[in-house]
């Protein structure tokens, strides 16, 4: 596949089928490889549609800076992109993400200011938001609540999957930003309304569920509960443990949100074996694992995987 | 039928502490009106005039109970409630 510049390679990856864990022929699982995109995640789709949005909207020229709250990974992406195009970029990250994310941000050009680990993303874009009333010059694109980022996946991620598998039944994805769940979603409510929408949300270890009181509590903006059909908590055991068959079952080398994602992809196959149903089910895997390999996941017993990742943000 | 519920650390002023306690109920409101009985006050913090609080997720066996009955979600013996905050990801 030959394309003009790194920008224009973003999107378009391959679908691939698990035989080894589908549990028959009949119900069948198959996995978005999104770590194949520039900078090995799936979050320079809405990296890159967030930027081009505010170009058209004349929010940023060259010489602008971008702020952002991020756990790692969108923070990356933006980091690139603002990159090529020339604009700066200051992140706002929890100090309780992993290390490789710190070294890649730096390394693509980006500013850090971290915020405390108690309170997760919460506290990361609370102290965002702070920052921006200090630089009112700052253009914050606020991945949570820009319209583009689901858009991205309503226009890409969406078409592609039903291209390549026109029998799909069921779509998995992580729950976070929920940029990827609403846009595909949206995409196949319109075109193919029977697909399963099936979010799988991250349970991080207590402390970063610190709040002060409930009403801190964080919804973003984008996330419309009407176009799931369903929502499951996958904590980092269970997370961790299907990170690692996809690696020694299948051959591919995920990050832990992806085990997340798998756990609920093969609660769904179960289901659909359950039910005498045949199903396709697609799922994302968001990146690969190359990120984590600091935090402990990858070696040792599935205890001592889940004791380093208490308190971290794995996903 | 007793169950058990994982409350969060931010309502544990009303559980002495406890990090799992049981609750009986054959629905989830009624594990919900159980828990307030053992510990007064938590009831108010989970559930307002409309239902359950817009920051307050509930699962039960790992599913959102807003994606099953909601507060008439069923419960049945040997199931795990686990009750935390909405909180941002990404």
């Amino acid at each position: 596949m030959r394309y003009d510049s790194l920008l224009d390679s973003v999107g378009h990856t391959p679908l691939v089928g698990l035989p080894r864990l589908s549990p028959s022929p009949e119900v069948r699982l198959w996995a978005k490889l999104e770590d194949r995109n520039p900078t090995g995640s799936v979050k320079d789709r809405a990296a890159l549609a967030m930027i081009e949005q505010a170009e058209r909207d004349g929010l940023i020229r060259p010489g602008s800076t971008l702020l952002e709250p991020t756990s790692g990974n969108t923070g990356i992406s933006l980091a690139m992109v603002a990159k090529q195009r020339g604009y700066q970029l200051v992140c706002v990250m929890p100090e309780n993400t992993s290390a490789e994310r710190t070294q890649l941000l730096t390394m693509w050009g980006a500013r850090i200011i971290t915020s405390p680990a108690a309170g997760g993303s919460n506290e990361a874009v609370r102290v965002a938001k702070e920052v921006a009333l200090e630089h009112p010059e700052w253009v914050m694109l606020y991945q949570y609540g820009n319209p583009a980022n689901a858009l991205a996946h309503f226009d890409s991620t969406g078409p592609e999957l039903l291209a390549d598998l026109p029998t799909i039944t069921h779509f998995v994805a992580g729950l976070g930003t929920t940029g990827t769940l609403m846009g595909v979603g949206r995409y196949f409510r319109e075109t193919k309304p029977g697909v399963q929408i099936v979010a799988a949300e991250p349970r991080y270890g207590e402390l970063v569920y610190g709040l002060r009181n409930l009403d801190e509590g964080f919804i973003p903006e984008l996330y419309d509960e009407s176009l799931l059909t369903t929502r499951f908590s996958v904590g980092p055991r269970d997370a961790v443990r299907r990170m690692r068959e996809l690696l020694e079952v299948e051959g591919i080398f995920a990050g832990v949100s992806t085990g997340a994602i798998l756990h609920a992809a093969l609660g769904m196959a179960a289901k659909a074996v359950k039910a005498g149903e045949a199903a396709d089910i697609a799922f994302i895997v968001c990146d690969g694992g190359w990120k984590y390999l600091s935090t402990g996941a990858y070696e040792g017993t599935l205890d001592d995987a889940e004791d380093a990742l208490d308190g971290q943000l794995w996903a | 039928m007793p169950v058990e519920v994982r409350v969060p650390t931010i309502l544990r002023t009303y559980t002495g502490g406890e990090k799992v306690v049981t609750a009986e109920g054959a629905s989830l409101a009624d594990v919900i009106a159980d828990l307030e009985s053992n510990h007064p006050g938590i009831g108010e913090r989970l559930l307002d005039e409309s239902g359950l609080r817009r920051f307050v997720n509930i699962y039960v066996n790992d599913e959102d109970v807003r994606f099953l009955d909601g507060l008439g979600s069923v419960i049945s013996d040997g199931d795990s409630i686990t009750i935390l905050p909405a909180v941002a990801g990404g």
